[in-house]
C-alpha cells in the first residue's frame, strides 16, 4: 500500500516493519515526530528518555539483551549521547542498533548547524543517509542488518529537508516474531566491558572492520553510479541529490547511500569516466576532503557555501557564479519581494506561564541572565530582550556557577525549564551546592516538553504511549540536593515571582525559584478574556511589555496624552491575568462570560 | 500530467501544514509522483511558517524552485505579501482576508501594510489574486479551524482533479467529529470562488 509520509513517519515505520523491539530519545526538532510516530506500534517499546546520552545506554543496553534498537535525536543530542556511541563501535553489539541523528541546516530550530557526519568517521562507524521518504524507511532494515552482520551500530543521518518532507512510500508487513522472548545473558567481558587491558584488544578489530566494510562499500547496493553526459560527475547523497539533479539534470551521478566509509574503488570508477568532478554537498567538505584524499582531483567546497541549505537556487547561482553553468535561466519569474515588511518572529503564546518572569527579569535590567533551552529561548527577543547567555541545554547552570566563582559584580540568574533541568541541570546544581557556589536557578516548571510539542519528562505522571509513569518532584529533589533557600511560586501571580527572585536573588548561597504553572496547551485548556477600560487606559503601554500577542495597540488616542490605548484581542486572550495585574491603572479587566 | 507546485503560507497555528498535507495527498490519488516540505518546530509559535506541495510526473526537490509557484494559499495578508514574488506570473493567489499582527506591530514599533497598501501590491502582481472571506466564512459555519479547509475549496475548482478525490481525501484525514462539517466549508470554498469570478488582480 503507497501512502505519503515524512521522513520521521517513515523512520518509525522502518521500526516497525524490520523488528525494532525498543525505540529511545530525547525530543529535539527536526527528530521528535519518529518516536511519536512509533509509540503508536504496541510491538516497540518507546520512551522519551530524560536525554540522550540515557537514551543511547538504554538502547545498547536493549541491543546487548538481544532487542533490536533504534535512538533518536536531534543534531546537537548526538553531542551529548557520543560518549556512549564510542563505547559501544568498541563493544559491539547483539541486536542491531541504529542510531538516528537529525541534522538542521539552515538552523530552522537550532543553535547550530554541525555536520555530523563527522562522527561517523571521529566514531569509526558505518553512515547511512535516505534522500528521501522512502530510502528513511529502507535505510533503517539495511542500517539494522549491517549492524547486526558488521557488529557495530550503524549511523542514519538526516536533515530538516528529510525529516520534515513527505513522499510516497511503499508500506510492508512486520516481518518479526514478536512472541520470541529476549535469551538469557551470555557473558562476554572481554568483548562488553571497555576496561583499558581488554579495549586495547577491541581498537585493532575496530580498523580491521572499517577496512572491510570500506571494501564492502564498494559493491554495496546503496551506492550507486548513474551514467549520463560525462561532462559533470556529480558525487552527493541524501535529499541534495534530489537538488541536484534539478539543477544538472543531465549530468551523471555517484548516488551515495552510505556515507561513510566511502566506496574509494567505486568513486575512482566513477571520476574516470567524467570530464569534472562535482562534490555537492551540504555544510562541511566531508565527501572532498576523504576523496581528495584519494588523489582525484575535484570541486566542492570552492563552489558550493558550507552554511545554510543547498536548495536548488543557491546550488544554481553557485554553479553559475562558478562558470559550471549559464546565467540561472529564468525559469520562474524573479520579480523582488515586498520591501520593508514587518518581521513575524515566534512569541511566547498568550496565558504562557514564563512571561511573568521574563517580564520580571526585563524589569530588573541590571541581573545578568544565564538562559537555557526551551519556549523561554524566547525571553531573548523584544519586547523581553532579558537574557544574555544561551548555548546548550543545561549549560544555564554552569555558566551561573562561571559567573559566580568567576567574581561577577553584578546580580545573575539561571534560567531553565523543567524538562531541561532533568535533561542536564542536576548535576551542575549539585556542583553548585559542593562547591559553596551562591548562584540562583529559577526553574520554569510549565508541566511538560512545550518547545518540541509537549512530550513527557520524568516530572510528569504519564509516559510517551500515554500509560500512568512515575513522577518525580523537582521541589523534593532540589531540597535533597542540599539546597536550603528554596520558594515555589505561582506563575501567575507576578508580585509572587517578584518578590520569591528578590529574595533569592539576595540569599548569601544557592537558591533555587520554582516558577510553577501549566503550559497553556497542557490538559487545563485556559477559558475567559480581558478588555481594557478606554476611560481608565491612559495608553502608558506598560502592559505592551508583557509580549503578548493578544494586547495590541487601539486606534484610539489618550485625549490628555495623544498615545495610543491599549487593547485586548478576544480571540486570542484565554484570561490569564497577569496583564491586569501589572496595569498602574488597574484598566484591564476580566470581562464576565 | 504537468508539474504544479503550491505554497502553503500563513502564522504557526493557522491549519497551514493540514492543508499542505490534503493536497499532497490528493495529488498522490490522482495519480502524481508528489513531494511535500514543511517548517515545523518552534517557528509555529505563532512565528510565520511556509509549507511547499508539489505535484508531477516525477518530482525531485521537496522545496518549489525559485519564482515557480502555481498557486499559493495565504492564510493571512502580510504572509500573502512576503511569499507573493514567488508566484509565477499567471499563476494564482488565494488569500484569506485575515490580518494577523506580529508583535512588533501590536506594539507599535512596526506598521502592518494599510489596507491601500496590500490592495495595491496585490493588483500590481502580474497574478490571479481571490481576496476570500475565508475566516468569515468559517465563522459563519462555527468553527475558525475551518479556515484551511475553505481555502482548499477554494484551490480545488481550479485545479484538473476530481471533486471526488478532494472529499475522499478529506474524510481520511479530518477526525470523523469533524468530518461534516470540514465538507461543508469544502463546498463553501468550491462555491465561493465559483461566484467570484472576477479576480482583483491584473492578469
Amino acid at each position: 500500500m503507497r501512502t505519503l509520509l515524512s521522513g520521521n513517519e517513515a523512520i518509525a515505520r522502518g521500526a516497525y516493519e524490520y523488528g525494532v523491539k525498543v525505540a529511545t530519545g530525547y525530543p529535539g526538532t527536526p527528530s521528535s515526530e519518529i518516536l511519536e510516530n512509533v509509540a503508536r506500534y504496541r510491538e516497540i517499546y518507546s520512551e522519551w528518555s530524560a536525554n540522550e546520552k540515557v537514551a543511547m545506554d538504554a538502547a545498547i543496553g536493549a541491543s546487548y539483551a538481544g532487542r533490536r534498537s533504534m535512538t533518536t535525536m536531534k543534531q546537537v543530542g548526538l553531542n551529548v549521547a557520543s560518549d556512549s556511541l564510542f563505547y559501544a563501535v568498541y563493544t559491539g553489539i547483539r541486536g542491531g542498533l541504529l542510531v538516528v541523528t537529525a541534522d538542521d541546516p539552515g538552523m530552522f530550530s537550532s543553535q547550530n548547524e554541525q555536520d555530523n557526519r563527522h562522527y561517523a568517521r571521529f566514531a569509526k562507524l558505518p553512515l547511512l543517509e535516505p534522500s528521501d521518504s522512502q530510502e528513511a524507511k529502507d535505510f533503517v532494515g539495511a542500517g539494522l542488518d549491517l549492524s547486526e552482520q558488521w557488529d557495530t551500530p550503524v549511523l542514519l543521518r538526516t536533515v530538516m529537508r528529510i525529516a520534515h518532507s513527505a513522499s510516497p512510500v511503499e508500506l510492508r508487513e512486520r516481518a518479526f516474531d514478536d512472541s520470541v522472548p529476549p535469551r538469557h545473558w551470555l557473558r562476554e567481558p572481554r568483548k562488553l566491558v571497555s576496561t583499558a587491558m581488554w579495549a586495547r584488544e577491541r581498537h585493532p578489530v575496530v580498523e580491521a572492520r572499517l577496512k572491510d566494510l570500506a571494501a564492502f562499500a564498494n559493491t554495496y547496493s546503496l551506492n550507486r553510479i548513474e551514467w549520463n553526459s560525462r561532462r559533470f560527475g556529480i558525487v552527493t547523497s541524501g535529499v541534495v541529490y534530489h537538488y541536484a539533479r534539478e539543477v544538472f539534470p543531465d549530468a551523471s551521478f555517484l548516488r551515495l547511500g552510505m556515507t561513510y566509509p566511502l566506496p574509494a574503488g567505486l568513486i575512482r570508477e566513477f571520476a574516470q569516466g567524467v570530464d569534472t568532478v562535482l562534490i555537492i554537498e551540504e555544510l562541511d567538505p566531508f565527501l572532498e576532503e576523504q576523496i581528495k584524499a584519494m588523489g582525484i582531483v575535484c570541486r566542492g567546497k570552492d563552489v558550493f557555501p558550507a552554511c545554510g541549505e543547498l536548495t536548488p537556487a543557491v546550488i544554481e547561482s553557485a554553479a553559475a557564479a562558478a562558470g559550471l553553468r549559464p546565467r540561472p535561466t529564468a525559469q520562474g519569474s524573479l520579480r523582488p519581494a515586498v520591501p520593508n515588511l514587518p518581521v513575524r518572529s515566534p512569541v511566547l503564546c498568550p496565558g504562557c506561564p514564563h512571561r511573568s518572569t521574563f517580564y520580571l527579569l526585563n524589569k530588573k535590567k541590571r541581573v545578568v541572565v544565564a538562559g537555557d533551552i526551551g519556549c523561554y529561548n524566547l525571553g531573548a527577543l523584544p519586547p523581553f530582550n532579558a537574557t544574555d547567555t544561551m548555548g546548550s541545554m543545561g549549560a544555564s547552570i554552569g555558566v551561573a556557577h562561571g559567573f559566580d566563582i568567576a567574581g561577577l559584580p553584578d546580580p545573575f540568574v539561571a534560567v531553565i525549564g523543567d524538562s531541561t533541568f532533568f535533561h542536564a541541570g542536576i548535576p551542575p546544581l549539585v556542583n553548585i551546592v559542593h562547591n559553596n557556589g551562591k548562584s540562583t536557578v529559577v526553574i520554569l516548571d510549565n508541566h511538560t516538553t512545550a518547545m518540541t510539542g509537549h512530550q513527557d519528562h520524568p516530572g510528569l505522571g504519564v509516559k510517551l504511549g500515554g500509560e500512568p509513569a512515575g513522577k518525580v518532584d523537582i521541589e523534593t529533589l532540589v531540597r535533597a540536593s542540599g539546597v536550603n533557600h528554596v520558594a515555589k511560586v505561582s506563575a501567575f501571580e507576578v508580585k509572587e515571582v517578584e518578590r520569591a527572585l528578590d529574595e533569592a536573588i539576595a540569599f548569601d548561597g544557592p537558591s533555587v525559584v520554582i516558577v510553577d504553572g501549566p503550559c497553556v496547551f497542557t490538559d487545563t485548556p485556559p477559558s475567559g478574556t480581558y478588555a481594557v477600560n478606554p476611560i481608565a487606559c491612559n495608553g502608558c503601554a506598560l502592559c505592551f511589555r508583557m509580549g503578548c500577542p493578544a494586547i495590541i495597540r487601539s486606534a484610539t488616542l489618550d485625549a490628555k496624552t495623544g498615545r495610543h490605548l491599549a487593547e485586548i484581542d478576544a480571540v486570542l486572550c484565554v484570561g490569564c491575568d497577569m496583564c491586569a495585574q501589572i496595569c498602574p491603572r488597574d484598566a484591564i479587566f476580566a470581562v464576565p462570560s | 500530467m504537468d508539474a504544479v507546485n503550491f505554497l502553503f503560507t500563513g502564522v504557526g497555528g493557522q491549519g497551514t501544514v493540514l492543508a499542505g498535507d490534503i493536497t499532497a495527498a490528493v495529488g498522490l490519488a490522482a495519480g502524481y509522483d508528489v513531494k511535500k516540505s514543511d517548517i515545523l518546530g518552534l517557528a509555529v509559535r505563532g512565528g510565520a511558517v511556509v509549507g511547499h506541495v508539489r505535484w508531477g510526473r516525477q518530482v525531485h526537490s521537496p522545496i518549489v524552485p525559485e519564482g515557480c509557484v502555481d498557486f499559493m494559499l495565504a492564510f493571512e495578508l502580510l504572509e500573502g505579501l512576503r511569499w507573493l514574488h514567488q508566484v509565477r506570473e499567471g499563476g494564482t493567489v488565494l488569500i484569506n482576508e485575515q490580518e494577523i499582527h506580529p508583535v512588533t506591530v501590536s506594539s507599535g514599533h512596526a506598521m502592518y501594510p494599510t489596507g491601500d497598501a496590500v490592495e495595491q501590491v496585490l493588483r500590481a502582481s502580474p497574478c490571479r489574486v481571490h481576496r476570500i472571506p475565508a475566516l468569515k466564512m468559517a465563522q459563519t459555519l462555527g468553527n475558525t479551524r475551518t479556515l484551511n479547509v475553505v481555502l482548499l475549496g477554494a484551490l480545488s475548482t481550479l485545479l484538473p482533479v476530481a471533486r471526488e478525490i478532494w472529499e475522499q481525501v478529506l474524510g481520511e484525514r479530518i477526525p470523523v467529529r469533524y468530518r461534516d462539517l470540514n465538507l461543508r466549508a469544502f463546498h463553501e470554498g468550491r462555491a465561493h470562488l465559483g461566484r467570484d469570478l472576477t479576480p482583483c488582480g491584473s492578469s
